[in-house]
């Protein structure tokens, strides 16, 4: 049986993103692990700061980086009526433009979400920005407006009143876009260049946060769409289901993890599936060590390392054992992330938490900023920039 | 191409410090407010939007004037524009057009949005802007300016009590209250108030509807209810009694809530029942016709109609409920109106997923209560 999911490097190759670059959602590919080396192991609000900059309002999106810039989303003034699209100088942290839009969708949400939940996404000359009230903006990397659209105003009936927070993600010339929701729901292909859309396929009517993952089938590009229920792979140009997977309880807010052909899905349990091109997707293992709640699992050198209600889990990707698991508290809202054969772990609280990976794990630095951080992670350019409640910080070893 | 200048004399006018020889495209403007649904038209608006940024700081005016009457989704082509403009010439040490920001604000037949954004533009060249312009923003308009202008009474009231000034303070906050239509601000000024021996009713401040028949058990097993039209839909018939779910019997009966928010609790009127519709009425006399906006708030499946027309729903459950959740457009007309509030419950079982409540308020599009009498039906 021939395995057909291949490895991000393909995709990688499609982006003209740079290989250092952290361009959406948990980084090159959705795999929340950087190439990057000598990132600070210790930190606070003063140690290791190469600058921090003043944010405008609130947002648990992450930052992205591509091309020497970093670009953020944030909500601001009464129910986050007021959406904030941000672009900063990597180098220094100067503001180099910021686009606003007045909310067009409904704000209700969650007290720890946000308007700004969705993370944006860039190909390295444009950026991608969604909203929660369904605002979706496409700039220039000189914040020239391409296109925009009031997806609540397209469809009325999409809603989820804890707040939107799945994040869009590119493949080739079509942004994907997850609207799961308790109303309309739906999976949407957009072209990239018009903001029109190329297709949109139906999906579970429930409330959703997963952000797709992209990924190879069949010679095609297929986005993996999950919810409680299933996992569902769609050609990225047509929105043709390429397959699918039923599953009972399923993650509703961590995405799923690739590792050569297997798709971790997160859920209770969670399952190891095999897609291959001659069958229906294979189940390889399932797993309750994998509690994944809000942080989405990550892969890293043949072991997935998931944070549990209070520290990680640490299994064979290959088997679904577990190897080892470790305490570290609890409040985790961000995802973790690797780099350097370490875990970044950004907890609640302000504090990151940085673990050297290995046979055991050893808990290297816990790192407060003392303040609210619910943001995953980015790192690109020797550093790792953190979103906390007000601030967007760069943090990275002084030159 | 023929262009045409748009709002020519509005800049020959109010423009004395900007290059009067700019001219801006009234071609684009339009082109930026034809976008439609499902980004139609997006890419001939990305073209203007570029081309209006161009004009540099002259292009305000005529921009702002364009979101008079601009729908939601072209206003925010024309913000970024503006924004756009604004921040590149500032950059570059390029003058605003000052006054003729400051007339826009000050002619209140302006869009509030655009007000609004005017005026955020004037406080990036002018940091006092907000001590000149709020003072008399209490009752404006634009939610927005109007909500700062009562943050700033409402720090000369702090002042006033940290001083141990109560009569001043007091004062400060009675005016305060006059302008404020945020459920923060209102708490926070209640609370105040309250402590200064001064009892304010909250319901009445807000426009809530307080006395409602209320009708129950329709069936919602499987949420099927939601779209099914019972005969409330059709008309009120307050002696009128139906077969409900089950084969139970419906009929009408008179509940009144002093809940400060209006908050009415159908369990407790109605019994706690799972997989039902319920409906609530009111007949609402209003002094003359006015624009209004209805204001709902519940975690259960909603309907809102006026005089039998349905303007609003919203088919989701148990996530959460807050003041003004809900919003439909509507129109009162003079004399009587019939309001009608369907409010589903679902089958959940989770502990979390048990309640099943609404409140309405009635208000004007700033959100501020309009006079309106309650008629007793029999």
């Amino acid at each position: 049986m021939k395995p057909l999911i291949i490895s991000s490097t393909l995709f990688l190759l499609a982006c003209s993103t740079n290989a250092g670059d952290w361009p959406q959602f948990r980084g090159p590919g959705g795999r929340a692990v950087s190439e990057e080396k000598g990132l600070p192991v210790k930190w606070s609000v003063t140690e290791n700061v190469r600058w921090r900059a003043e944010l405008p309002g609130r947002g648990v999106s992450s930052p992205v980086v591509a091309d020497g810039r970093i670009y953020v989303t944030a909500a601001s003034m009464y129910r986050e009526r007021r959406l904030h699209v941000l672009c900063f100088d990597a180098a220094n942290g100067e503001k180099m433009w910021e686009r606003q839009l007045a909310a067009t969708g409904n704000t209700m949400r969650h007290p720890k979400t946000s308007m700004a939940a969705p993370t944006p996404v860039t190909d390295g000359r444009h950026i991608y920005a969604l909203f929660a009230t369904g605002d979706l903006a496409a700039f220039n990397r000189d914040g020239d407006l391409l296109w925009y659209r009031a997806l609540q105003r397209d469809y009325p009936d999409i809603t989820n009143q804890v707040g939107m927070a799945a994040s869009p993600v590119l493949a080739g010339e079509t942004l994907l876009l997850p609207l799961e929701n308790a109303g309309d729901s739906f999976a949407l292909g957009v072209d990239v260049k018009t903001g029109r859309n190329r297709w949109k396929a139906p999906r579970r009517r429930d409330i959703n946060w997963v952000t797709p993952l992209v990924t190879r089938f069949r010679g095609k590009t297929a986005a993996l769409f999950q919810t409680a229920g299933d996992i569902t792979a769609y050609d990225a140009d047509t929105g043709e289901i390429l397959w699918s997977h039923k599953g009972n309880n399923l993650g509703s807010v961590p995405s799923p993890a690739l590792i050569d052909d297997l798709v971790i899905v997160p859920g209770t349990p969670s399952v190891a599936l095999r897609v291959s091109a001659d069958s229906k997707p294979q189940v390889v293992w399932k797993s309750r060590k994998l509690k994944a709640a809000y942080a989405s699992p990550v892969v890293y050198q043949g072991r997935i390392y998931a944070l549990t209600d209070i520290g990680i889990a640490c299994l064979d990707a290959a088997t679904g054992q577990e190897i080892w698991r470790e305490r570290l508290g609890h409040g985790f809202s961000a995802s973790p992330v690797i780099a350097d054969g370490k875990l970044y772990i950004a907890k609640e609280e302000g504090d990151t938490s940085v673990v050297e990976l290995g046979d055991k794990p050893k808990i290297l630095a816990n790192n407060d900023l003392k303040e609210t951080l619910l943001a995953t992670p980015a790192i690109a350019n020797g550093a790792i920039y953190l979103r906390t409640e007000k601030h967007l910080y760069c943090i990275a070893v002084k030159r | 191409m023929r262009r045409l200048i748009y709002g020519q004399g509005i800049v020959l006018l109010l423009l004395p410090a900007v290059s009067l020889s700019t001219q801006v495209s009234a071609e684009a403007l339009a082109q930026l407010k034809a976008v439609g649904r499902e980004g139609a038209g997006n890419e001939t608006a990305a073209r203007a939007w570029k081309e209006v940024v161009q004009q540099g700081p002259a292009a305000l005016p005529p921009i702002l004037q364009a979101m008079n009457d601009a729908d939601a989704v072209a206003a925010n082509w024309l913000r970024t524009a503006g924004d756009a403009i604004v921040e590149r010439a500032l950059t570059v040490g390029r003058p605003l057009p000052s006054e003729a920001l400051k007339q826009f604000i000050r002619q209140t037949q302006n869009s509030g949005a655009a007000r609004r954004l005017a005026y955020e533009w004037l406080c990036r060249v002018d940091p006092k802007t907000p001590d000149r312009l709020l003072p008399d923003m209490l009752q404006d308009s634009s939610p927005e300016l109007r909500r700062d202008a009562v943050a700033a009474v409402l720090k000369q009231a702090r002042s006033q009590l940290d001083k141990g000034n109560k009569d001043a303070a007091r004062a400060a906050y009675r005016r305060a209250l006059t302008g404020a239509c945020d459920k923060d601000q209102v708490d926070l000024i209640v609370k105040q108030l309250d402590k200064l021996g001064v009892h304010i009713d909250v319901a009445a401040h807000f426009g809530f509807v307080r006395q409602w028949l209320l009708i129950a058990p329709f069936d919602n097993h499987n949420d099927v209810g939601f779209n099914i039209a019972y005969p409330p839909e059709k008309s009120v018939d307050p002696k009128a009694v139906y077969k409900g779910k089950d084969g139970k019997e419906a009929r009408w009966i008179a509940v009144a809530t002093d809940d400060p928010y209006g908050v009415v609790n159908l369990n407790k009127e109605l019994g706690k029942q799972k997989g039902v519709v319920a409906y609530a009425y009111a007949a609402i006399e209003s002094p003359k016709e006015r624009p209004i906006q209805i204001r709902a708030g519940s975690m259960n499946g909603i309907k809102i109609f006026l005089n039998r027309q349905e303007l609003y729903h919203r088919d989701e459950y148990h996530h959460g409920m807050e003041v003004d959740q809900h919003i439909a457009h509507a129109t009162l007309k003079a004399g009587r109106n019939e309001l009608l509030i369907k409010v589903c419950q679902n089958e959940q079982s989770e502990e979390w997923a048990q309640e099943w409540k609404f409140q309405v308020r009635l208000c004007d599009a700033v959100g501020a209560a309009v006079p309106f009498t309650q008629v007793n039906v029999p």
